[in-house]
């Protein structure tokens, strides 16, 4: 058992392969039903913000323990342009494209956990965690 | 990998079988509205029964692409979300509104009307003798009473999603 997945995100096909390890890595730490396809549709979401706002960078998924907590732990991480305003970024329904605005605050809607680093200029990391429950 | 899209009658029937990038999504939309018009047709069918994710992406390109082809004289019908699927959808605060859902391809047939209805039942006449009397796995369900007895030639497993599938049909 791996434990972990790092998947490079250059295209939008890579998102497909993303949230496809992250359901089967998900399943080996003993999540099941709706929480596999929860924890794929918040993986999808931070991945395609990785295509939209940077072009490319990557997807990493691990066992997410913390203390007595067991879960699984997702880090989106990219060298891009950064986002200038975090605050505005995470508001449900705020897009800078012509999208939903659902994306990121999505994935926070999805997980137990989201954080999100920006640095303008030099990228965006995002750590979300769900744990089982 | 391309949705092939069948037509039967006055309605196109896009049945996916695999897996959607967000490429492959947007050339469905592009082959749609281009088959609409080729074929004038009244009704698309979008059986997502394979997708075990509909994000907000998939989500919005199935809207526009609903829209797109409601403005080109047909209505659309997304069929087949999975159970997991719409739970997810409904924690992501995605809607599918001003779209049709239906449970299952038989149904989004239903939905759209009644020559696909009739061309139903031509196909399926005869074939098999219990359908034509009703299931009876199917006679506590109030959605299918009105047809009970009408052939069906689809296959008979029930969707344990029916319910939070139905929560879907906003909108309409």
């Amino acid at each position: 058992m791996a434990n972990e997945s790092r998947i490079p995100i250059r295209t939008t096909a890579d998102i497909v392969t993303a949230r496809q390890k992250g359901r089967i890595l998900a399943m080996e730490l003993g999540f099941d039903g709706s929480d596999l396809t929860v924890i794929a549709t918040a993986i999808s979401e931070v991945a395609r913000n990785i295509i939209d706002h940077a072009k490319s960078g990557e997807v990493i998924i691990t066992r997410g323990n913390q203390g007595g907590k067991r879960g699984i732990c997702v880090v989106a991480h990219d060298s891009g342009p950064g986002i200038a305003d975090v605050e505005q970024a995470m508001q449900y329904g705020y897009s800078t494209r012509n999208g939903l605005g659902i994306g990121l605050p999505g994935a926070k809607l999805l997980m137990d956990e989201f954080n999100i680093s920006s640095v303008a200029g030099q990228g965006t990391t995002i750590t979300m965690r769900k744990w089982r429950h | 990998m391309r949705v092939p899209i069948l037509k039967q009658g006055d309605y196109l029937i896009a049945s996916v079988q695999s897996v959607l990038s967000d490429d492959d999504l947007q050339l469905l939309r592009d082959d749609l509205a281009d088959r609409v018009g080729r074929f004038r047709s009244r009704g698309v069918i979008i059986d997502v029964t394979v997708l075990d994710v509909i994000d907000s992406f998939a989500t919005r390109t199935l809207r526009a692409i609903a829209h797109m082809l409601k403005l080109r004289g047909a209505h659309t019908v997304i069929v087949g979300i999975q159970p997991d699927v719409a739970f997810a959808m409904v924690q992501l605060g995605l809607t599918l509104a001003g779209v049709g859902t239906a449970l299952d391809l038989e149904e989004g047939l239903e939905y759209l009307g009644g020559r696909a209805h009739r061309l139903h039942e031509h196909r399926s006449f005869g074939s098999r003798e219990e359908d034509r009397l009703g299931h009876p796995l199917r006679t506590g369900r109030h959605s299918h009473e009105h047809h009970s007895s009408r052939p069906r030639d689809e296959d008979e497993n029930d969707h344990p999603g029916h319910a939070s599938q139905r929560s879907l049909e906003y909108g309409q």
